[in-house]
């Protein structure tokens, strides 16, 4: 059962890739009067300043050099080119702008984008479960009420606005922590603590206000134990004499946390989303940033190249966490897709 | 008091009387108890949660903001008005003014009802396929149509929405509020699927149901009359959930200037703001922090409003609270 579950998932992971990939084939195909034609303009204003005339035929092969795609040739053998460039070649195309594949321009920034995305997760995640079953521990009382109201607050703030307010207070008007970048200027690379805390120091701010992302969970997690505090097996694991921290970790806890499983693969992919907007916001440049700056170009290789990392970053990430789920749920092992 | 007898209303006398009920009971009176059941009761409960109560509020201030609120104000433009003129000074320009001149309050109203549509469009989406997909795979749990729609289901929640979004909007540049909310609410709706589909799983195991498919009633019928009226909670909760969810996103493109400046919108104010260094420059706080409020202030609405209507549902919560359902909630 262990392998088939294994099996299924990593499965399912390989074909979502796939699917993006292919999604992106299609995305170009769907721009007005396809590549080529999406493409001139950009190329056009790009050439202007090297004096070289463009003729179509040389538009045509640099369109097939920046998005490996050959407008020429028939839908299919396109398709087939295109996902063989990805696949085999781990090619996805140049960018318009800089003198680099798309492929090497992203190597060298998914690594910060990892970094805050993963701390963002994991912060936001621990606290609200611990805030949340704390709360539905201390249902009604005062520290219930007032969290629940402080919770409902933050969530209800976009994290963007929550950077700006912590760029506002933490940056501008009290300097504790930086405006941008990543690293301090200066700071010699390598393994060492003076490096290391810088980068813990430029991500702090932008872990916090992504972290604010999960704290939805809290309200869900207080729900949840609640509702498990009502169920009879409780009762009875009570009266059975069971110590408190047994009954709160190994019944209340685990029961609240498995109906959630949804809602964390969804935050997987929605913090990810979100660094596009926070790593501008702090300047730190990461895919996120990139994807900005490619933007405001149109720089589309970049772009597509891009939606398929930021997508195989999430592939990964769920597939860790749907395997160590399997761990703590046995159902979903066993086969059981009722969650 | 009135929890009570709604909770007797659903609990026992669903489960006995309902059926045979149904057949014999006049059109009028059927309809009344409906009324009674799916909308007086929880209008009931709905009146001690604090939480319903001020999220009704909120949205209804906003609803009155798009509608009557454009009509009152003039639309504003540029050189209407001094240049960053401060709060509450003017009592013609209450909120202030921005570089441009123009009044940030009538901007803010002018920007509420595209974003209605925003909202309403992408809200109708993202529902509307996660209630089609839901019940459709839970109902037939099991079979080819549910693995196909649960893979669709579980590839879209993994592409990270937002930018997949930017490269949609980056290629069509739409304008139109409609538009955008429909390609916001593309993303949207997989996680409300999956829980839908887990719904329909758990109802479809109640015994009334069960004893509805032995009594050989249609499978159409037992949707329409057993299910989709136990998933209506969870179909109104989320919407309110998608809803700030879309707002968040369509703020954050706006911010960004990923989508194109065609209509006011909050999130094109705080993007000329900062852009403007409004965060260093005193004399713009206001027009980057009224629109930050705006958008809090509706999101904190519409999180309240599920919050509250979760409660109104949520008949196990409802049957462990009833006896202190007031008291409980009044003083907090």
């Amino acid at each position: 059962m262990r392998t088939d579950y294994l099996a299924k998932r990593v499965a399912q992971a390989a074909l979502t890739f796939f699917v993006t990939v292919t999604l992106t084939f299609v995305l170009y195909r769907m721009m007005p009067g396809g590549p080529t034609e999406a493409l001139r303009n950009v190329i056009l204003q790009q050439q202007m300043g090297t004096g070289n005339t463009i003729d179509p035929a040389r538009v045509e092969r640099l369109v097939a050099q920046y998005t490996n795609l050959q407008s020429d040739a028939p839908m299919y053998k396109q398709y087939i080119q295109y996902m063989s460039s990805v696949f085999l070649e781990q090619d996805l195309g140049e960018s318009l702008y800089e003198d680099a594949s798309v492929t090497s321009l992203l190597a060298e920034r998914i690594p910060w984008s990892m970094l805050i995305s993963v701390y963002a997760m994991v912060i936001g995640y621990t606290v609200s479960i611990v805030l949340g079953a704390v709360m539905a521990f201390k249902e009604k009382s005062r520290f219930d009420s007032i969290s629940s109201i402080v919770v409902i607050g933050l969530n209800s703030t976009p994290y963007y606005v929550a950077g700006i307010l912590l760029i506002f207070f933490f940056s501008i008007r009290n300097e504790i922590f930086p405006t941008g970048g990543r690293v301090g200027l200066g700071v010699e690379e390598g393994f060492n603590i003076l490096f290391m805390q810088s980068i813990a120091y430029h991500a702090a701010l932008p872990v916090l206000s992504m972290s604010i992302l999960g704290l939805g969970t809290a309200l869900t997690m207080r729900g949840n134990a609640v509702r498990v505090l009502g169920e009879d097996y409780l009762r009875v694991a009570k009266l059975r004499g069971l110590r408190n921290s047994r009954i709160a970790t190994q019944y209340v806890g685990r029961n609240a946390i498995l109906p959630m499983y949804t809602q964390f693969m969804i935050g997987i992919a929605g913090v990810l989303s979100s660094s596009v907007i926070v790593e501008q916001i702090f300047s730190y440049p990461g895919v996120g940033l990139l994807v900005y700056d490619a933007i405001q170009v149109r720089n589309y290789p970049v772009l597509m190249g891009s939606l398929i990392v930021f997508t195989l970053v999430t592939i990964v990430a769920i597939l860790i966490a749907d395997l160590t789920y399997g761990f703590i749920d046995p159902r979903i092992s066993s086969g059981g897709t009722d969650e | 008091m009135s929890s009570e007898r709604s909770d007797d209303s659903d609990g026992l006398g669903d489960l006995f009387d309902a059926d045979t009920d149904r057949e014999t009971v006049p059109q009028t009176q059927r309809l009344k108890r409906q009324f009674d059941l799916y909308v007086a009761a929880p209008f009931r409960v709905a009146m001690t949660d604090w939480r319903a109560i001020v999220g009704t509020a909120i949205i209804l201030m906003f609803v009155l903001m798009g509608t009557v609120g454009v009509w009152l104000v003039d639309k504003p433009t540029s050189g209407d008005a001094p240049v960053l003129e401060p709060p509450f000074q003017n009592p013609s320009y209450v909120l202030g003014t921005d570089t441009f001149g123009q009044p940030i309050g009538a901007q803010l109203i002018h920007a509420t009802p595209d974003m209605f549509r925003m909202v309403f469009a992408g809200a109708v989406v993202s529902v509307g396929v996660a209630a089609l997909v839901g019940v459709l795979s839970g109902f037939r749990r099991g079979s080819t149509l549910d693995t196909i729609l649960m893979m669709i289901t579980d590839i879209i929640i993994t592409i990270p929405g937002l930018p997949l979004v930017i490269v949609l909007v980056a290629i069509f540049q739409p304008g139109n509020p409609y538009v955008i909310g429909v390609l916001l609410g593309l993303d949207n709706w997989p996680g409300l699927a999956r829980t839908v589909r887990s719904q329909v799983l758990s109802i479809r195991e109640e015994s009334y149901v069960e004893a509805s498919r032995i009594m050989g009633i249609s499978t159409g019928t037992i949707l329409r009359r057993d299910v989709i009226a136990q998933l209506m909670p969870y179909i109104t909760v989320n919407s309110a959930l998608a809803s700030r969810r879309i707002i968040f996103e369509s703020v954050g493109l706006y911010f960004l200037g990923i989508l194109p400046f065609t209509t006011f919108n909050w999130g094109v104010m705080m993007n000329i703001a900062y852009e403007g260094n409004a965060l260093n420059r005193p004399s713009m706080y206001h027009f980057l922090a009224f629109p930050l409020l705006t958008i809090f202030l509706m999101s904190f609405g519409l999180v309240l409003f599920s919050q509250g209507m979760d409660s109104v549902f949520n008949v196990r919560l409802r049957a462990r609270h009833s006896a202190t359902i007031d008291e409980g909630d009044s003083d907090s």
